[in-house]
């Protein structure tokens, strides 16, 4: 019988490999952690259809999970509830910003988005589509910095 | 649940994706400045994401052990469902922003319905897809609007485009046996339903770039039956070249 709590514990931390200071527990990329027999089962929600960042972090599930002792795990793909920025929490959003990425909105709400590096709210969109298919590119006209968004969807 | 049906109906709406997705990726390298070359490649892995899903559904589906990339690259010019507007060469900037805004105002419609199927699985994909639409028809409208009420030359390029693509938009909305058959199981949305939503979307935007739609309704159609423009051949050519070539390779 897999120990399926060690199990979960090594899968919350694989990273985001574009935005290593998030898990794919952080992100809400990780939906369940089961056994179907003597199976391990890790279920995950995929981001934007054609994210390629989707393989990399299935690739990495598999990888730490063999290397800790797992070697008959499935990873499954579940596309219903759809993924939503919204699943992401707080303690992530702040990750996000530290490491200089605006954090999401809720879905449907309004208001300014800040300037990581100095706080501003007088910032402008460049870019819908930023360096990857889930940001926008902005600038802050007070510190004259660029920086990503994360798109909220 | 008719299985034939379910095969051709989810080609369709996958072969759509992809055959969009590699026009729009031709743009890569080659945009107007570089947010836009973002841009354009952003939706086309939109695009392919989507057609990726929906070939590997389609493949189950049929049940003779075809996955994606089998659909994607073994398939000659006649099994290919995708719609004629798709696969119409990038032309130029104007002709891929005025194609595209037609093709995101269906989608946007069409993918928002399709979360509604009695099929889980493209109940599913649908609801990853619409949420996409809506930010790929924001974008093309907007550019439509700077295109159409921009200089002379923008307007001229756009209404051309816009010429010669209206007649193929009518493929979109037709129906045969396999539309109804998915109709009746609930697979799928109506298509009749979905036009005057459709052009509900497009003409005030189009209104706005001071575009006029044009009279020619003679509706160009084939393509969900296999029968394709002349086009199709030379983009299966390049884009299946390399499987072709080394047949059951990977890297």
């Amino acid at each position: 019988m897999p120990d399926i709590e060690r199990a979960r514990d090594i899968v919350s931390r694989v990273k985001d490999p574009e935005i290593p200071v998030l898990t794919i527990a952080d992100l809400g990329v990780l939906r369940d952690v089961a056994v179907e027999g003597r199976r391990l089962v890790v279920t995950i929600t995929p981001t934007y259809s054609g994210c390629p960042a989707m393989k990399a972090m299935e690739d990495d599930i598999q990888s730490v999970l063999h290397a800790a002792g797992f070697h008959n795990v499935e990873v499954r793909t579940q596309l219903s509830p759809a993924w939503t920025t919204d699943w992401m929490e707080d303690r992530a959003k702040r990750k996000l910003e530290a490491y200089g990425i605006a954090p999401p909105r809720l879905v449907g709400s309004r208001g300014p988005i800040h300037c990581p590096q100095c706080r501003s709210t007088n910032t402008e969109r460049i870019s819908e589509f930023g360096s990857t298919a889930c940001k926008a590119l902005y600038r802050c006209v007070d510190c004259r910095e660029p920086f990503d968004y994360f798109k909220c969807i | 649940m008719n299985r034939p049906a379910l095969f051709e109906y989810t080609l369709r709406l996958g072969d759509d994706a992809l055959i969009n997705g590699q026009r729009l990726s031709e743009w890569c390298g080659h945009g107007p400045f570089l947010e836009e070359d973002i841009g354009v490649a952003n939706t086309a892995l939109d695009l392919i994401g989507r057609a990726r899903l929906l070939l590997t559904y389609a493949g189950e589906v049929e049940g003779k052990g075809r996955d994606e990339d089998q659909l994607a690259f073994t398939r000659d010019e006649r099994e290919w469902r995708n719609a004629l507007i798709t696969e119409l060469p990038r032309g130029d900037f104007g002709f891929t922003t005025v194609r595209q805004f037609l093709l995101d105002a269906f989608n946007q419609q069409l993918y928002d319905r399709l979360r509604l199927s009695t099929d889980a699985t493209l109940a599913g994909v649908a609801g990853r897809a619409a949420k996409e639409c809506d930010y790929h028809l924001r974008h093309t409208s907007e550019w439509v609007l700077r295109l159409g009420d921009g200089t002379k030359e923008s307007h001229d390029r756009a209404q051309r485009a816009l010429d010669a693509l209206w007649p193929y938009t009518a493929e979109l909305f037709e129906s045969d046996p396999v539309q109804e058959q998915m109709e009746a199981e609930g697979v799928a949305p109506s298509t009749a339903s979905m036009q005057s939503a459709w052009l509900h979307t497009v003409e005030p935007v189009l209104r706005a770039a001071e575009l006029q739609i044009p009279e020619n309704t003679w509706p160009q159609t084939g393509g969900r039956q296999g029968m394709h423009s002349e086009h199709m051949g030379f983009l299966l050519a390049e884009m299946q070249f390399v499987q072709r070539a080394y047949p059951g390779q990977t890297w």
